[in-house]
């Protein structure tokens, strides 16, 4: 299963999550290199209510800038854009956001799904997408979207995740590049390449 | 969903269509998510092809109508952002409360969630007798749902939270009848509304208002387009009036926004 990914270049890394992801972002964001070559993008499933929470939290364990994503906001390197609650996030050609307030994707908004398709089109190869700990199987389709375009498909060890379903599901049904326990995530994200 | 069932050039030409068939212009709306609308609509209409799609949308006006239904996005709440309304009702409405007629504009109102719930508000100021609500939108058939004042039954008790935290006075069921699956808000709401078609992209300031609300619209449009839209709500707010926008928009790019001051933390801005 592993491979090397000094030659991967990466346009653009997004990481989805939902219930028992905190943990692994947390575990994750103290430990990356402060000159990441590419931008982070986060679809994290919270309520609607707990508007700056996860921001706050994030902001706190990183010298990496971290923001909720703006909408028209262009997608830097080296920082981190969090995907607003109760708002889907979705990337232009030109690589810049745009947000939406469309019906629920998996009883979820943001939906990790809509994010993934979007950003698969426009990245292709050079896409990135890691799939953390959840309960229900949002994520899934779009990691096919990202094998379609080529990109790289990264699942958490459903063996390490507090909530398996998920990981599993995407196990299931996508063939992921690379299957990573949550401690190895960190050491994966800062070998990558913008 | 299929996400790549219509590519990027297929989008382009559908819209044309649509702009030269039927007059409305989607072209400077946000890419990404009018093709996903477009994608979704294709995918649950089961077309074989997009060339079946594309004729059915050029050809069929029975058809067009739930395409421009579809295409648009009409999810709303009713006090969406508590702390949003709380603004409306302590900073903003009672300085409107001193005019003697206050004109509202909800601009792309959909089901009319925002509509009720902006009335709710001058109602409890005791301001809406004197208060008239245009509610606009570019899609006529959620107007229709809009003013029969009929919200689906199981959203109400999450209003009803969003309602208590803007600081809401009194039992929230006090405004409406269940009906079957459906609440029916009271008809003194309504009264004071008047509904229209108008296409932001297209048509043309109507009247002077005080206070505009457009949430949750812009969002959908590219960056020409939202300054090209705020130059008519400019046009049609009267000096110290008030713009509303949704809670992820803004007029900080658009060459005009010196002329507007932000009200406190809320997205609301007033005309200097």
């Amino acid at each position: 299963m592993a491979e090397t990914v000094d030659s991967i270049s990466c346009g653009a890394l997004i990481i989805g999550g939902s219930a028992g992801s905190l943990d692994v972002l947390l575990e994750i964001f103290p430990a990356l290199r402060k000159d990441i070559s590419f931008p982070i993008l986060l679809v994290v499933h919270r309520k609607a209510s707990n508007q700056s929470l996860l921001t706050d939290l994030l902001k706190s364990r990183t010298t990496l800038t971290v923001g909720e994503a703006e909408e028209k906001e262009f997608l830097n390197a080296g920082k981190v854009f969090i995907a607003p609650a109760d708002y889907h996030m979705l990337i232009e050609e030109d690589q810049s956001i745009s947000l939406d307030y469309s019906e629920k994707v998996n009883y979820s908004r943001p939906s990790i799904d809509v994010t993934f398709q979007s950003a698969a089109e426009v990245f292709k190869e050079k896409l990135v997408c890691i799939l953390l700990s959840g309960s229900n199987a949002d994520g899934v389709e779009g990691l096919k979207s990202v094998n379609n375009y080529s990109g790289r498909v990264v699942i958490q060890n459903p063996n390490t995740a507090i909530m398996p379903y998920m990981p599993q599901q995407a196990v299931l049904n996508v063939e992921p590049h690379v299957i990573l326990d949550s401690h190895d995530m960190a050491d994966y994200i800062n070998k990558l390449n913008g | 969903m299929i996400s790549d069932a219509i590519d990027n050039e297929q989008v382009e030409l559908l819209l044309n269509d649509v702009l030269e068939t039927h007059g409305y212009d989607f072209l400077e709306y946000s890419h990404a998510s009018i093709k996903r609308r477009i994608i979704r609509l294709y995918g649950l209409d089961n077309f074989v092809s997009f060339a079946e799609f594309r004729y059915t949308v050029r050809t069929d006006k029975q058809y067009f109508k739930r395409f421009l239904e579809e295409i648009t996005v009409n999810v709303t709440e009713m006090f969406r952002d508590p702390s949003f309304y709380k603004s409306l009702r302590n900073d903003v409405l009672p300085v409107l409360g001193t005019y003697p007629f206050i004109r509202i504009w909800v601009a792309g109102c959909s089901t009319g969630e925002e509509a009720y719930s902006l009335a709710i508000v001058l109602k409890e100021l005791n301001l809406l007798n004197k208060s008239l609500i245009y509610a606009t939108d570019i899609n006529p058939s959620v107007l229709d749902k809009a003013k029969k004042g009929m919200f689906p039954l199981n959203y109400l008790k999450q209003y009803s939270e969003n309602y208590l935290q803007s600081g809401g006075l009194k039992d929230f069921s006090s405004y409406y009848t269940a009906n079957y699956s459906l609440a029916k808000f009271d008809e003194s709401l309504n009264s004071k509304m008047i509904f229209s078609t108008h296409n932001l992209v297209s048509d043309h300031s109507f009247n002077e208002f005080q206070l505009i609300l457009c949430r949750n619209v812009l969002i959908y449009f590219d960056k020409d387009l939202q300054h090209k839209v705020f130059n008519l709500f400019d046009s049609s707010i009267e000096k110290l009036g008030y713009l509303a926008l949704g809670s992820k928009e803004s007029l900080e790019f658009w060459p005009k926004a010196k002329e507007y001051k932000r009200v406190k933390m809320e997205k609301i801005w007033r005309k200097l």
